[in-house]
């Protein structure tokens, strides 16, 4: 059970240090030069950063941009990908042809390079991070979702609803999608935590969200050049961003053992 | 045989021009005119205008697409908007230097990942696969823009054993490989051990157990070889996560190779030069996974000409 509460504990704190820092009177960005590196200690146990602000109140916004953009990534990605590949692998044919072209070229490109690419092309903000990252990461779930429909069109049930004269919609919608919606689940789970990385990377190469807004990258990227005096302005943000990730990939091992998925199905 | 190459080259192609035309549109979707980067925005209208013919930016998209194939194909990558340079040069300065951590980076993660995975896989349900597994889900979620600084501030602050960035001197390149390398140890260790459990509840491993080899003769000589088979192809795909993450390491070890070109033209908005660099890593990663298909095909007898899933 380890195996359940762990990672759900790190994703629920994560969660509630996303909603709280909209509630609490958090200071993220009030200087105070009285302040300046100093490092953890009994009045405030995460310490200052470099412009004297509350790291602990950073670390909380930080979760919320990070909160957002993952959220949003992995909706829109499932959203976008799951129709479209639904919709490609049901109704197949020369449409499915092109779909299968494009979703090959855009799994030909290092995805993480298009990103950064794609980001710096638009300019800076956290829309453009959630458009840049949304462009490269519905792929994945669009083919998961074709492959998945693929093997499961010719069921019985499926040809049983169009006897019935259900409609495409009708079938893709109620006999379909909840039969693939475990393996979805699970590269969603994945999905978050490499939107994670994804945006903080973006925000530690300037990319992201812009100063003075907090993001654990941007957090780790002003830091590095006090490293040697106040090492805990990279740890910190560092630790904090670790062990979400961490939580997220433990999730969906365990998501995948619980809902029973082979690894097989999703290399497809 | 030939069959199967020249259909995999197709497609490579395909692939290929596919990725040179989306990184084109995209480029040009993007709002904003080049010619105001290059010019300022106060600069006269005639001059412009004789700009923008003179680079071709008042035809229509689909020619002025043409025209940049066309001169991809005679490796005219245009010239940088910000040094007036051409970009092929810069490209060629900058190749080797990413070739250079990229190698060393995979020679780590091999060495790394080679002893994990064989002594997870051998002993299953040990306390040296929870501990490899352990390892390798670090790995896998330490991002290296964190990592980098943490081996900066132990290597080369606190140690002095490296420089802390640049590459002087034969150790520089240490401490980013180590960076690059390990994230994809981790997932290399991983692959290692799950095909190699395959392979060793295999009829063939009995037999050569039956017949008096050692347990580890057996393992290294008679199970390794195919069980890196499987490895070899999803290496080729793992690459594209090296090639992007170089892009982050080379900017937190000031290495100066094809990402970090890229971040700098980013932060120049000097377009044509993100595009070649876009460009250039995409080619490569196509590139080798073409050649780790081939090679595949090439060691596994077993795979099908006619039809290779």
């Amino acid at each position: 059970m380890m195996r359940f509460w762990f990672p759900l504990g790190i994703l629920l704190t994560w969660g509630i240090m996303a909603i709280g820092s909209h509630i609490l009177p958090l200071t993220p960005n009030t200087i105070d030069l009285t302040h300046i590196l100093i490092g953890p200690n009994q009045s405030s146990w995460l310490g200052f950063d470099e412009l004297g602000r509350s790291i602990a109140d950073r670390l909380i916004t930080g979760a919320s941009t990070s909160f957002f953009v993952a959220l949003s990534v992995v909706a829109l990605g499932i959203l976008i990908g799951g129709i479209l590949g639904i919709a490609s692998g049901y109704f197949s044919g020369w449409v499915d042809q092109i779909f299968v072209r494009i979703v090959d070229i855009m799994l030909a490109f290092p995805g993480l390079l298009l990103a950064i690419a794609l980001a710096g092309a638009l300019g800076p903000g956290i829309e453009n991070v959630i458009l840049a990252l949304v462009i490269v990461g519905w792929v994945g779930y669009a083919r998961l979702a074709r492959g998945q429909v693929l093997a499961l069109k010719h069921a019985d049930h499926v040809i049983a609803a169009q006897a019935m004269g259900a409609s495409p919609w009708r079938i893709m919608s109620k006999h379909l999608l909840p039969l693939i919606t475990a393996p979805l689940i699970i590269e969603a789970s994945f999905g978050i935590a490499g939107a994670i990385i994804a945006e903080a990377g973006l925000s530690f190469l300037g990319l992201g969200v812009q100063p003075p807004e907090a993001s654990w990258g941007s957090m780790i990227r002003d830091g590095t050049r006090y490293m040697l005096v106040a090492p805990h302005l990279v740890l910190i943000p560092g630790l904090t961003l670790m062990a979400v990730v961490l939580a997220a990939n433990l999730f969906g091992d365990w998501l995948r053992d619980w809902l029973d998925v082979k690894d097989q199905k999703l290399m497809k | 045989m030939s069959h199967f190459i020249l259909k995999r080259i197709f497609s490579a192609l395909v692939g290929l021009l596919g990725v040179i035309s989306l990184v084109f549109f995209l480029i040009h979707m993007i709002p904003g005119d080049p010619i105001d980067v290059m010019l300022g925005e106060s600069a006269l209208a005639a001059d412009r205008e004789s700009l923008r013919q003179g680079l071709g930016l008042h035809l229509p998209l689909y020619e002025q697409w043409w025209n940049y194939l066309t001169a991809l194909v005679q490796a005219d990558f245009g010239h940088s908007l910000f040094s007036g340079r051409p970009i092929v040069d810069l490209l060629l300065e900058r190749i080797p230097i990413t070739l250079h951590l990229s190698i060393v980076a995979l020679a780590i993660a091999i060495i790394i990942a080679l002893p994990l995975g064989l002594l997870a896989a051998t002993r299953q349900h040990s306390i040296y696969d929870y501990g490899s597994m352990g390892f390798a889900l670090f790995g896998m979620s330490i991002p290296n823009f964190w990592m980098g600084p943490l081996l900066i501030l132990v290597g080369a602050l606190w140690l002095g054993w490296f420089p802390v960035s640049g590459r002087e001197g034969w150790n520089a390149v240490i401490l980013p490989a180590l960076t690059l390398g390990t994230a994809m140890a981790a997932i290399l260790a991983r692959m290692i051990r799950s095909s190699l459990l395959e392979i060793l509840g295999e009829a063939f491993l009995r037999t050569a157990r039956a017949k008096g080899l050692s347990s580890i003769h057996a393992t290294i000589i008679h199970a390794l070889p195919n069980a890196l088979l499987p490895v070899l192809t999803l290496l080729g795909l793992q690459l594209g996560g090296l090639l992007g993450g170089a892009v982050i390491t080379e900017t937190v070890f000031a290495w100066p190779g094809l990402g970090l070109l890229m971040i700098e033209a980013i932060q120049q908005r000097d377009y044509p030069v993100v595009q070649a660099a876009v460009l250039c890593i995409s080619m490569t990663y196509i590139v080798v996974n073409l050649l780790t298909d081939l090679l595949y095909a090439w060691l596994d007898p077993r795979i099908n000409w006619q039809n290779p899933s």
